[in-house]
């Protein structure tokens, strides 16, 4: 065979030699994946009263804001005329599945993220704008809108549009990532990506994720922060991801059997990259040491009684095997859907590069920025309930007299 | 067939050339004045194209014609209009279905032809198949691109607004055929625009221009004088991945299974 570029094995279009998505457009998946899974875990909190996970409840919105922030920039990183994607609001083409993009995703930015966050610091806020000094004084001072008022009645009404809005982001949160399955999953050109069930393993795998980026910055922040870890919280994460997970992983292997039953033209293509080019990425990642191991571990922590001990180390590291496994089914998502031929006759090879605008080191400092974010987010916004004005005034003794009333 | 094809072609093509739009363009074409030929009336054109692989030799003119006519970058991996080699090797107990273990080839997309390496006479067969983008009627590029940069002119050619893509390449995953490349000089989409400068002043393209056995024609489906309405009612045609359901407008006579 004519094989001009190393890497290639047997036949590919010769237009498919170059990979068109890159690391970046791995990262969009993991990223927005992120950001849906941590907002659904504190809508459990709000919508369903789980007292348990209260001490995460605003640590999860803040993890979703940091990262909502950052989930378009590797797409605009990847375009080949950034300048030009204002075109998408402007003149979106309706039946593009990506045209959406920019719509869902200020829907979700400005209706949902923002509003709730406001409206669940707004006594915090209040209290700041009227104690701090300087400059953080005129922040805060801003950022109330103008409004003072923290009588029982105006924090009721807080409450109920706050509950409100979370009824209406959880559907926004599935609709955020279930949509980025769909602008893989609706493909029909690629039998890797055309699968209707794409969006919900999406969605499965995102709240999976969430969960686990959740736990492991609560951990750290307890840690940076001397303050204890509340174990019957962490029990409850725990066992939230674990069901999670049970499910998303049902959802997978549902993918897989079904595939290789129906045995289309594409199967032993498929089968053939899963076994070479993407054991490494798929079996071994993914679902041994990012699925089966987490899994395992979880499930020890719900079958046998364990030390306190035990069961953080175990959290722990389920949290950080979860988020290698999520990545790694991004990464065989995105890359893996772009190794073989769509003639079904060979495979290609990703290569990355390093300080190009599509490389490594760029995907790098994008998978920082959200926690550089995240970091003055909670200085601004502290986190714990317990160490400032929460949502509910009467338990807070500190609470500054309402101003205007 | 009791038709003589050669002296229907004739007849059909001085029809062709004497009546409808493309017509009084040629005489100005003829003058070398194209650009004065008559406004194309995009509305009474539909343009297809009818590739025959029992005549296809392989020799490339084809990819050379298009590289020059639309400046598609020199470099071997873009190509609007590319050829490939199917090769089969003999059935034998092992390998009762050999079409479905095809080999094929295309070096820098058939353009210099195909260097002689496959056994003759062995029980195998080999045949060229030449691709282009199909200009499908109902074509997943056009669907998903998401700014419309992409899109599909009244008279059936799916076309590219280099100055409106934003170089998502959605569009290139979208293509089943792999007739999509980002041209590296523009960061945008490139591919097949079935000549479109030419066509529209009553020529035909390049690739069917300089193929010398006829082995691609264009057909323009509005024009019921069009020679390509004989060919597809003469022949059985088949169009590339009739399971994706794009609507494509490439008609291929002696499509062989083992084809994808
Ligand atoms: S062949 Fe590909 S590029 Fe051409 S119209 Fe069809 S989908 Fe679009
Ligand atoms: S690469 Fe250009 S033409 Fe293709 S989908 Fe994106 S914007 Fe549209």
């Amino acid at each position: 065979m004519h094989n001009l570029l190393p890497g290639v094995e047997g036949f590919m279009y010769p237009n498919e030699m170059e990979l068109q998505w890159s690391v970046l457009i791995v990262l969009y998946p993991f990223i927005t994946g992120l950001v849906a899974g941590a907002f659904i875990l504190a809508s459990l909190e709000r919508v369903f009263n789980l007292e348990a996970i209260r001490p995460t409840y605003r640590l999860a919105l803040l993890t979703a804001l940091a990262f909502l922030i950052v989930a378009p920039l590797p797409l605009q990183l990847h375009l080949g005329h950034p300048e030009r994607s204002i075109e998408m609001f402007l003149t979106p083409h309706k039946t593009s599945a990506m045209a959406m993009f920019g719509f869902v995703y200020l829907w979700y930015l400005l209706a949902v993220l923002v509003i709730e966050i406001w409206l669940e610091y707004r006594p915090y806020i209040v209290a700041r704008a009227q104690s701090a000094a300087g400059w953080s004084r005129w922040f805060y001072r801003a950022a109330t809108l103008g409004s003072y008022n923290l009588s029982p009645r105006a924090l009721r009404i807080d409450d109920r549009i706050g509950r409100l809005i979370t009824v209406v982001g959880i559907p926004s949160a599935f609709l955020l990532h279930g949509y980025v399955g769909f602008i893989f999953g609706s493909i029909k050109a690629n039998p890797w990506w055309s699968t209707p069930l794409m969006p919900i393993v999406f969605l499965f795998s995102a709240i999976v994720s969430g969960i686990a980026a959740v736990l492991l910055i609560y951990f750290v922040y307890c840690l940076a922060r001397g303050i204890p870890l509340d174990m019957p919280c962490l029990d409850a994460m725990g066992k939230f991801l674990f069901y999670a997970f049970l499910v998303d992983f049902g959802l997978e292997m549902l993918d897989l059997v079904h595939r290789n039953y129906e045995a289309d033209e594409s199967l032993k293509t498929l089968s053939f990259m899963v076994e070479t080019r993407l054991f490494g990425s798929q079996i071994v990642l993914q679902i041994i040491v990012g699925t089966l191991a987490p899994l395992l571990l979880l499930g020890l922590t719900q079958l046998l009684s364990l030390t306190e001990a035990a069961r953080k180390g175990l959290y722990a590291t389920a949290g950080a095997l979860t988020l290698i496994g999520i990545f790694a089914m991004r990464w065989n998502v995105v890359i893996g859907g772009q190794l073989f031929s769509k003639s079904f006759l060979g495979y290609t090879t990703y290569k990355m590069e390093f300080a190009t605008r599509e490389g490594l080191l760029p995907a790098l400092v994008l998978i920082v920025l959200p926690f550089l974010i995240l970091w003055a987010l909670v200085r601004i916004f502290p986190p714990m309930l317990e160490y400032d004005p929460g949502r509910k005034p009467e338990a807070n003794p500190a609470l500054p007299a309402e101003p205007e009333a | 067939m009791s038709v003589d094809r050669r002296q229907f072609l004739a007849d059909a093509t001085k029809f062709l050339l004497l009546t409808g739009a493309a017509g009084q363009a040629w005489a100005f074409v003829a003058e070398g004045r194209p650009q004065d030929a008559p406004d194309y009336d995009i509305a009474r054109h539909w343009w297809a194209m009818f590739i025959d692989i029992e005549k296809c030799i392989g020799c490339g003119r084809c990819v050379e014609a298009c590289k020059i006519e639309n400046d598609v970058p020199d470099e071997p991996f873009y190509f609007r209009t590319w050829v490939e080699r199917y090769y089969i090797p003999a059935r034998d107990v092992t390998s009762p279905r050999a079409e479905d273990h095809p080999k094929v080839d295309s070096p820098d997309g058939g353009r210099h032809g195909f260097p002689d390496i496959y056994p003759k006479e062995d029980g195998s067969k080999s045949f060229f198949v030449p691709k282009l983008c199909n200009h499908c009627a109902h074509s997943p590029c056009v669907q998903v691109c998401p700014v419309g940069a992409t899109f599909e002119s009244p008279d059936g050619v799916v076309l590219v607004d280099k100055d409106y893509c934003i170089g998502c390449r959605y569009c290139v995953q979208a293509c089943p055929y792999g007739c999509r490349f980002i041209d590296p000089r523009t960061n945008t989409v490139d591919k097949c625009s079935l000549c479109y400068h030419r066509i529209t002043k009553g020529l035909t393209t390049a690739c069917c221009e300089v193929c010398p056995t006829g082995a691609r024609q264009l057909g323009d489906l509005r024009n019921p004088a069009d020679p390509i309405h004989e060919l597809l009612r003469t022949h059985k045609v088949q169009v590339l991945k009739p399971n994706m359901a794009t609507g494509s407008k490439v008609y291929y006579n002696g499509l062989d299974a083992s084809v994808r």
